[in-house]
């Protein structure tokens, strides 16, 4: 299928082999160099203080680090507040981008036209950008320190919406008919016909925007006050900041901690991870 | 002893008052306790313990802790929900906050609250209480307090041929004690002289050598500045030196949280750092190690540094009663020396230093009491109005200076320049 | 009847503009005006000044500082991710030993919490027994380098984190456009006894146009908001020389509370992302793959 596959085994000249051979080497390495990090807190977290920055092979193994990393804050209520700052932020931005990302695709007059460039400013401003603006308005709102706060500026996300609305437009106009015909109002259409077809498409983005949310960390560390509305990065924070220095087996060991969830995802969902995003058409 | 015995009789007076059962018939006052630290760990056990015991004693009160991480989250914290109407009644702040809470109008001056007498705000090491009062106002009550200390491997002093009992008494001693015990392998150096680290808390750490150097940085009101004075100019000239001119400390910028972690690794035989690494130090140090007061210029000096308690102005008459109560609850002397002992910080008043208890605990490990001996040379931290923007100036005319981008005294003097900036409108 | 399919369209489309209006659109309205404020203290309540933050931003040497290392840092990294994204998205398509695992291990950074990892970083980067000091002395001799803590490594230390974070999320959209590229081209080009380097950039470059594209944008994007390490690590600091336009706004509006000082550096870096925008269409218009 790609470059290196199609060429026929029978023209590969020594040269190209040990290009090939030289290439292996160039992908390992920087491997390794991209996943240092995780090694790194992997052996870490596992052995005890001292040997944090000495590499023996025979170190003894602990677990205490998990325990302390764990003892160290509420972790289960962090963990309870990102899922349920995920779920919301995800879930919403499915059914808001799928009304509008629906209107889009399907409509063309020129103030759909000119609406859509409206949205498509986000992709360029963030909310990360506009911090204090978004504070004001949720201390308007009274919803300064709440799960929903950390999440709404987010919910109409102009990248879920330009995703949905290019798999909207490859979707044959003949099946809306055929749905049509068969009795379907305008919503039965979209939940009968769209919604399946862009399967792919929830896919790559609700993981693309799940690693995002689980993982953002200025906004709600800024909006959030308590325990009760923390999400895990910032109770990984207090890991991070502290006058007595740093602890690297316990930073290790709740980076791992929290990391485990997206990481175990990631590895069970790859293969259709990387499809979908070719079955989208985000390319 | 003076101020020992007034603030044994000021805890004695307390007693009756937090006894007193008048208020057990009405409905619970609640206040809400803001804390710095990180969620969990040891200190809130001890914190959750004392509001628990305190509700004990006064059955009308109850105090809900909630803990707000770093100090900077903390009065991040405060000041959003001041100025969105729901601000904690007490909360434990930075005492280098002062003038921000006060210019943010939130907070009161305990003087104005009922219960708190001279006799209990006079029991505080003096010390201490120059980050507390100004315009002869009491606003913030000393607590969770700590300063800058030197912590030294004996062993790497023995292997220089150096008394592992004496640390340097003096800035030449300190250069030369380093220089013996900094190692060199050709271009390399395998173990450093010494290590004051230069970001996170440079202006801390130079406000030690400039008080060593007989200069103060800031006024009583906190409106003057004297970054770009000669003798603080020979300060940084004195802390760059040991970087380039006598090749004892690391080049450039030592980061603040890996410098416990180098002294481990014996990578520097001095550090400067705070007292509240002393429990750290002494479970990770791998070899016996010394603690002792900073080396005096032309004489001895460190600020102080941590957290003070404030009251805020949110805070009905009941509530306002009610930590009062706690507050001196706090500070009784039993309990400020229990705390000292558990966590490493140091016991705010001379009374509590006097307990039996505080005493045996000295006697086993007298490096916990190198921090209140350091304490009669101690002066306040460097706090003024706008107190994050002048400490900023100065760090960043610091971090120029030990980069060896710009000379001390110009970068001093553009410190003090955006110093006066800023200052020029609170006079 | 087209009456009711127009109201259906408005009710469909309304939720959605009316968050991306109240926390996209009024935001960006509302920090222009307010920069046109002072900020209220205490007693002192806020007031109009014109221009006046505007004047002192122009007069404050680290908001240049903070600009000139934030057009390094973003122009750094766009081109270096692209390339790396590449190379990593044609190794996993192709028939290099153990692709899964290499897939894994470049996609890790994406999922991994950056505050967290930042203190990882920090022993990479250490002096003397830091990984990075320990691999250069063994394979290069050299002695202890401060990268964090010297003004000319420090950003160049923070561009590699932000590189190393964003080229794994990239490779996946070259990926993906890669096993899209029919096979037939391939084909077409072994008939003709293209080499693999001349096959690369006939077929498969000028196809992954459109891709390259918009992971430009979005790097460049990145490249303004991608901070969370910095705070962590440097907070702007050596003497500023990682101190990038958004750490310096959280810096001036929760640090030093100006929150009029911080509408107007805002501002600055709105303007740099519209023209960024208005670069994108007017150079590169229709050819984008959003028709």
């Amino acid at each position: 299928m790609s470059a290196t596959t199609t060429i026929p085994a029978a023209t590969a000249q020594p040269r190209l082999r040990l290009g090939l051979w030289l290439e292996t080497l160039g992908a390992w390495t920087l491997a390794i160099v991209w996943a240092a990090p995780l090694l790194y807190a992997l052996w870490a977290a596992i052995h005890p203080t001292g040997y944090a920055t000495r590499f023996e092979l025979f170190a003894p193994l602990t677990l205490d680090n998990f325990a302390a990393a764990w003892n160290a804050a509420p972790f289960p209520r962090y963990m309870l507040n990102s899922l349920l700052l995920v779920t919301f932020v995800t879930g919403a931005q499915f059914v808001l981008g799928t009304l509008a990302a629906f209107v889009f695709a399907r409509s063309t007059s020129r103030l759909m036209g000119l609406l859509f460039a409206v949205v498509l400013v986000q992709l360029m401003i963030m909310p990360d950008m506009l911090i204090v603006e978004n504070y004001r308005t949720m201390r308007a709102l009274g919803l300064v320190d709440t799960v929903v706060a950390i999440g709404l500026p987010y919910i109409a996300s102009a990248f879920g919406i330009f995703l949905l609305r290019q798999t909207f437009k490859q979707v044959p106009r003949e099946l809306e008919e055929a749905a049509r015909v068969e009795g379907c109002g305008t919503f039965g259409i979209l939940w009968r016909v769209y919604v399946p077809l862009a399967r792919p498409t929830y896919l790559a983005y609700g993981l693309t925007s799940v690693a995002y949310h689980w993982n953002n960390f200025l906004w709600p560390l800024v909006i959030t006050n308590s325990v009760e509305t923390r999400p895990v990065t910032v109770g990984l924070a207090v890991f991070a900041s502290t006058d007595q220095g740093i602890d690297w087996p316990i930073i290790s060991a709740a980076t791992l901690l929290t990391a485990a969830p997206l990481l175990l995802a990631f590895l069970l969902f790859q293969r259709q991870f990387v499809q979908s995003f070719m079955r989208a058409g985000i390319r | 002893m003076l101020i020992t015995r007034r603030a044994a009789l000021g805890a004695l007076a307390a007693t009756p008052v937090l006894a007193a059962p008048a208020v057990r018939a009405q409905a619970p006052v609640q206040i809400t306790f803001n804390y710095p630290v990180a969620v969990g760990g040891p200190i809130t056990k001890v914190i959750d313990g004392y509001c628990a015991d305190f509700e004990r004693a006064n059955p009308g009160i109850r105090v809900r802790p909630v803990y707000t991480g770093t100090y900077q989250d903390s009065i991040t914290k405060a000041l959003t929900a001041a100025r969105g109407g729901d601000a904690p009644q007490m909360a434990c702040l930075l005492s280098t906050d002062m003038f921000t809470l006060i210019d943010e109008g939130v907070v009161v001056s305990w003087d104005e609250l009922p219960g708190a007498d001279k006799g209990w705000t006079g029991g505080f090491y003096p010390g201490f209480m120059e980050n507390s009062r100004t315009g002869g106002k009491t606003w913030g009550i000393p607590f969770q307090r700590s300063t800058i200390v030197m912590y030294y491997n004996k062993d790497a002093f023995r292997e220089a041929g150096l008394n592992p009992e004496v640390a340097p008494a003096t800035w030449a001693e300190q250069v030369s004690f380093a220089q013996k015990l900094t190692k060199r392998q050709g271009e390399n150096t395998t173990q450093w002289g010494i290590q004051i680290p230069g970001n996170g808390f440079a202006y801390w750490m130079f406000q030690a050598m400039a008080t060593q150097n007989d200069v103060r940085l800031m006024n009583e009101a906190g409106d003057r500045t004297s970054f770009a004075d000669p003798k603080a100019i020979e300060a940084a000239q004195y802390w760059l030196d040991l970087s380039t001119k006598h090749k004892v400390q690391p080049p450039g910028i030592v980061e603040w949280g890996t410098t416990p972690r180098d002294f481990f690794e014996r990578k520097v035989a001095m550090m400067w750092t705070t007292t509240g690494n002393l429990t750290n130090v002494k479970t990770n140090a791998p070899f016996p190690f010394g603690v002792a007061m900073l080396p005096a210029g032309r004489k001895r000096g460190s600020p102080t540094g941590g957290g003070n308690l404030y009251v805020f102005k949110s805070a009905s008459p009941a509530q306002r009663e009610a930590a009062v109560k706690f507050a001196r609850f706090l500070t009784e002397p039993e309990r400020a020396a229990q705390w000292g002992i558990d966590t490493g910080y140091v016991a705010s008043s001379p009374a509590a230093w006097e307990t039996p208890k505080m005493k045996e605990y000295v006697a086993g490990f007298p490096a916990a009491a190198v921090a209140r001996d350091q304490l009669p040379h101690a002066v306040a931290e460097l706090s003024t109005h706008e107190n994050q923007r002048v400490t900023k100036a100065l760090e960043d005319a610091l971090q120029s200076v030990l980069t060896s981008r710009v000379q001390p005294a110009a970068a001093l003097t553009k410190a003090q320049d955006d110093a006066e900036r800023v200052l020029r409108s609170y006079r | 009847m087209r009456g009711r399919a127009t109201l259906h369209a408005w009710l469909m489309l309304g939720p959605a503009m009316v968050l991306l209006v109240a926390f996209t659109h009024y935001p960006v309205v509302a920090t222009f005006w307010h920069s046109f404020f002072s900020t209220p203290r205490g007693t002192r309540p806020s007031r109009f000044v014109g221009v006046e933050n505007y004047e002192v931003l122009a007069a404050d040497p680290i908001f240049w500082q903070a600009l000139t290392n934030n057009l390094i840092y973003a122009l750094g990294t766009v081109p270096i991710s692209i390339a790396l994204a590449l190379a990593m998205a044609l190794w996993v398509n192709g028939r290099i030993l153990g692709k899964a695992a290499l897939r894994v291990a470049y996609f890790t950074p994406t999922v991994l919490p950056m505050i967290a990892v930042a203190n990882l970083w920090l022993f990479f980067y250490t002096p003397d027994y830091g990984l990075v000091d320990r691999l250069t002395r063994f394979f290069l001799g050299w002695g202890a380098t401060n990268w964090i803590g010297s003004r000319e490594t420090a950003l160049g230390a923070m561009m590699v984190i932000a590189v190393w974070k964003e080229a794994g999320f990239f490779m996946i959209f070259y990926l993906a456009a890669l096993q899209a590229i029919p096979p037939v081209l391939y084909e077409a080009a072994a008939v003709e006894g293209a080499s693999r380097w001349e096959v690369f950039r006939r077929v498969t470059l000028p196809l992954l146009g459109p891709t390259t594209l918009f992971i430009a944008v979005n790097a460049l994007i990145n490249g303004f908001r991608l901070v969370d390490h910095i705070i962590v690590m440097t907070k702007g600091g050596p003497d500023n020389a990682t101190a990038l336009l958004l750490t310096y706004i959280y810096e001036v509006g929760f640090r030093f509370w100006d929150t009029a000082q911080a509408s107007a550096l805002t501002m600055v870096l709105l303007l740099l992302l519209m023209l960024v925008a208005l670069a994108q269409f007017a150079f590169l218009g229709r050819r984008t793959h959003y028709q």
